[in-house]
């Protein structure tokens, strides 16, 4: 313990003290505390985001995103409230309902955070009319698949490609509902880009939109991320052993 | 060998008396029956009026999310459809023969799945009909009215499914829906203590399995005339037999008998199919209706399923099963028998028979192995067939260089006995509705011959693009005002 007033400095989640050290935003603290937030955009090893919306958190009665969002001594957050949650579930029912989320028939299922942060709000029903878009795949490249119908727009995979692999193989294009994934070649095939399989980019979908080729299936149910426990236990002892 | 009620010559006049929904089976279907003012039958018909279209929105797709997409297409028997699927899959990916383990861990599925379908049909579907009579009182024939008035019989039912089903769950992860067959293999053996577990409730399984064959042996008994004669068509018979001619549900080659019992053909590997079945479309139906190629749609049709495979095998390879199976074969002996009724006491003697290979299954040390999957060089295209509950099951796909599924040709149990359910209504129809004013239990004597296919209408209706469709449109009287016709093609 030191006694500066910034190490010292807490803010209330739900009624809970939460340290946090200089620099730190809300989601940071509140999972290096243990309590879990959710979220879809954000990832630890990048900058954060702020685009999903799902880590939405009241702080002193004003709505933002706890990932971008810096914390504050004597900040009062709320999270598990009702109204937020409702919030929440809203907002990942959106993203169900915008893309094709096959989740009985998909590769990713147990291992996905879309369906575990569904699990968690408690969707049990896309709840607004599909718009079943058509997104051809791109089964091109010889070793991955992209299927675009799972994508959420996250930009962890353009972030990952851009900062870590200095490879720029994902982009976004176009605007609004017609925003969508691209990648970086000529021909709009993945096989003409310089993705690798060992890329990061590779590792941090967290849909079933980047797939190593001839893998689906092979972790037997039970043995996926989220069989055993929920993703707010998951997450929180992730960021634990980071 | 197609019975002329299958259309009638002139419907002017005619009443309609519709059945609909067919109960007590899986999936959405409807019986039509045309009547004259004697109530002379005329036409009796057997649509399917579901669609699901899983041939064409599995094209596209990456072949490795085929056994578990597919499988969706039933409720009842998913597993049939996940291996069968794998099967087919195993080419692709050069997996010819697969690893010991692998082979028993989805034999272990698919008998386990056998045991609980079969349950599942004869006690919560059909015992009701069965057990209380074709004409009771509709409102306790179900199976909470079975439950009523055999309590011990109807626990036993709903014990052996939980069984099957545990077998399920242990092998491919869920239930219902799971993931454990992969193109090559499996994604999981079976452990000591999971195998342990199955083997602590086997001695009541296989006891519950001769208490129901017992049954069924009982009931045709009883009232023999009946039983055999009920909605009797007279066809020829297909299902896999294995490579000893021995029954063998999971994989073998194929074989046909005519309706006297002689061989048609033997030992076909089934990767030919599609130069020994072609199927026919019919405007009424959405349902396919397949038969053998060389003998040709009017002659060509079969019948698929547990009393087709019992007989068309040399014998079934376990001892308790084969004992009931003698007992079934003396009902004519040295002929087929083809009454739609005995499909019900030869499904049970398939469930016993089930619980002993389990048995088999579970002593044998592969089942715990370690090496799951196989593979070898890269093919195109593969045709799986397996024996699912309901009769052989046909799943064909061809795979392209970027792993996407190109073509998917799925010929489901259900399909093989459309023109065979057709025909038994037919005949029932003769039986018991001509002249008769069509009562609630009358019409329930069609369900029954219906229900003795033990039919899943929902996996049996794929093709898209392909259907015919006709619409006419009749004036108060009946007449004909005006008809519309799309031609279908033929298939095959």
């Amino acid at each position: 313990m030191t006694d500066t007033p910034e190490a010292d400095a807490t803010f209330q989640l739900d009624g809970h003290d939460v340290p946090f050290e200089p620099g730190q935003t809300i989601l940071q603290a509140a999972l290096a505390a243990g309590k879990y937030i959710p979220y879809l955009c954000f990832h630890r090893e990048f900058h954060p985001h702020g685009s999903c919306k799902v880590c939405t958190v009241k702080v002193n009665g004003r709505t933002g995103a706890s990932c971008t969002t810096p914390a504050r001594p004597g900040d009062v957050v709320e999270s598990e409230t009702e109204e937020i949650r409702d919030l929440r579930r809203h907002l990942v029912q959106f993203l169900f309902t915008e893309g094709n989320h096959f989740c009985p028939s998909c590769e990713q299922s147990g291992n996905c955070t879309l369906q575990a942060v569904g699990y968690d709000l408690g969707v049990t029903t896309g709840h607004y009319v599909p718009l079943f878009p058509n997104r051809p795949l791109d089964a091109s490249h010889p070793e991955v698949l992209l299927d675009f119908n799972r994508c959420i727009l996250c930009e962890l995979c353009v972030r990952a490609s851009t900062l870590v692999d200095h490879k720029s193989v994902f982009a976004l294009s176009g605007r609004g509902i017609d925003k969508h994934l691209v990648v970086n070649a000529e021909s709009g095939r993945l096989a003409d880009t310089n993705l690798a399989v060992d890329d990061k980019a590779m590792s941090v979908c967290p849909v079933g939109v980047i797939q190593r080729k001839r893998r689906g299936f092979l972790v037997p149910i039970g043995k996926r991320t989220y069989d055993e426990r929920p993703i707010r236990e998951v997450a929180v002892d992730r960021e634990k052993e980071a | 060998m197609t019975s002329s009620l299958e259309k009638a010559k002139d419907p002017t006049g005619l009443r309609r008396v519709v059945i609909e929904p067919v109960s007590r089976v899986e999936g959405h279907g409807k019986v039509t029956i045309l009547l004259d003012a004697a109530n002379k039958v005329h036409q009796v018909r057997l649509h399917i009026v579901e669609f699901r279209g899983f041939e064409r929105f599995i094209q596209g797709r990456p072949y490795w999310e085929v056994p578990v997409m597919v499988q969706r297409l039933c409720g009842i028997c998913p597993v049939s459809h996940h291996l069968a699927a794998s099967k087919a899959l195993d080419r692709v990916v050069g997996a010819h023969t697969l690893t010991p383990t692998a082979d028993r861990v989805r034999r272990l599925m698919h008998y386990g799945q056998i045991l609980q379908s079969h349950a599942l049909h004869f006690y919560h579907l059909s015992s009701p009909d069965l057990l209380l009579g074709f004409e009771s009182e509709v409102a306790r024939r179900n199976v909470v009215g079975v439950l009523a008035a055999y309590p011990e019989l109807a626990k036993q039912g709903v014990m052996l499914r939980k069984f099957g089903q545990e077998v399920i769950r242990i092998t491919a992860g869920k239930r219902v829906h799971g993931t454990g067959s992969i193109p090559g293999g499996v994604n999981k053996a079976v452990s000591e203590a999971e195998r342990d577990e199955l083997q602590r409730a086997l001695p009541d399984v296989i006891a519950w399995a001769r208490t129901g064959v017992a049954l069924v042996t009982e009931l045709f008994a009883k009232d023999r005339a009946t039983y055999e004669r009920f909605g009797t068509v007279r066809s020829n018979i297909l299902s896999l037999v294995g490579r000893d001619g021995k029954l063998d549900l999971y994989d073998g080659v194929l074989r046909a008998r005519d309706a006297d019992g002689k061989i048609l053909f033997d030992g076909v590997d089934v990767q030919g199919y599609d130069a020994l079945i072609k199927e026919n479309v019919r405007s009424w139906s959405y349902m396919k209706f397949p038969f053998l190629t060389a003998l040709g749609p009017e002659a060509g049709w079969y019948k698929v399923g547990p009393l087709a495979r019992i007989q068309n095998c040399d014998s079934l390879g376990t001892p308790l099963a084969d004992a009931a199976r003698d007992e079934l074969l003396a009902v004519t002996p040295g002929k087929l028998v083809h009454a739609p009724l005995a499909f019900h006491w030869a499904r049970m003697i398939e469930l016993l028979h089930s619980a002993e290979v389990i048995e088999r299954l579970l002593a044998d040390p592969a089942l715990l192995g370690t090496d799951l999957v196989a593979s070898g060089p890269r093919g195109t295209m593969g045709v799986g067939v397996i024996e699912a509950p309901r009769g052989t099951l046909i799943h064909h796909y061809e795979v392209d260089e970027q792993d996407l599924v190109t073509m998917c040709n799925l010929i489901v149990s259900t399909t093989h006995n459309n023109q065979a359910m057709n025909e038994a209504i037919r005949e029932v129809a003769r039986q018991y509705l001509d002249g008769h004013e069509p009562t609630e239990g009358l019409l329930n004597h069609i369900e029954v011959a219906i229900r003795a296919f033990d039919p899943c209408l929902s996996c049996a209706t794929h093709a898209l693009g392909k259907m015919p469709l006709e619409v006419e449109i009749l004036d108060a009287e009946g007449a004909l005002v005006e008809r519309l016709v799309r031609e279908g093609e033929h298939l095959g």
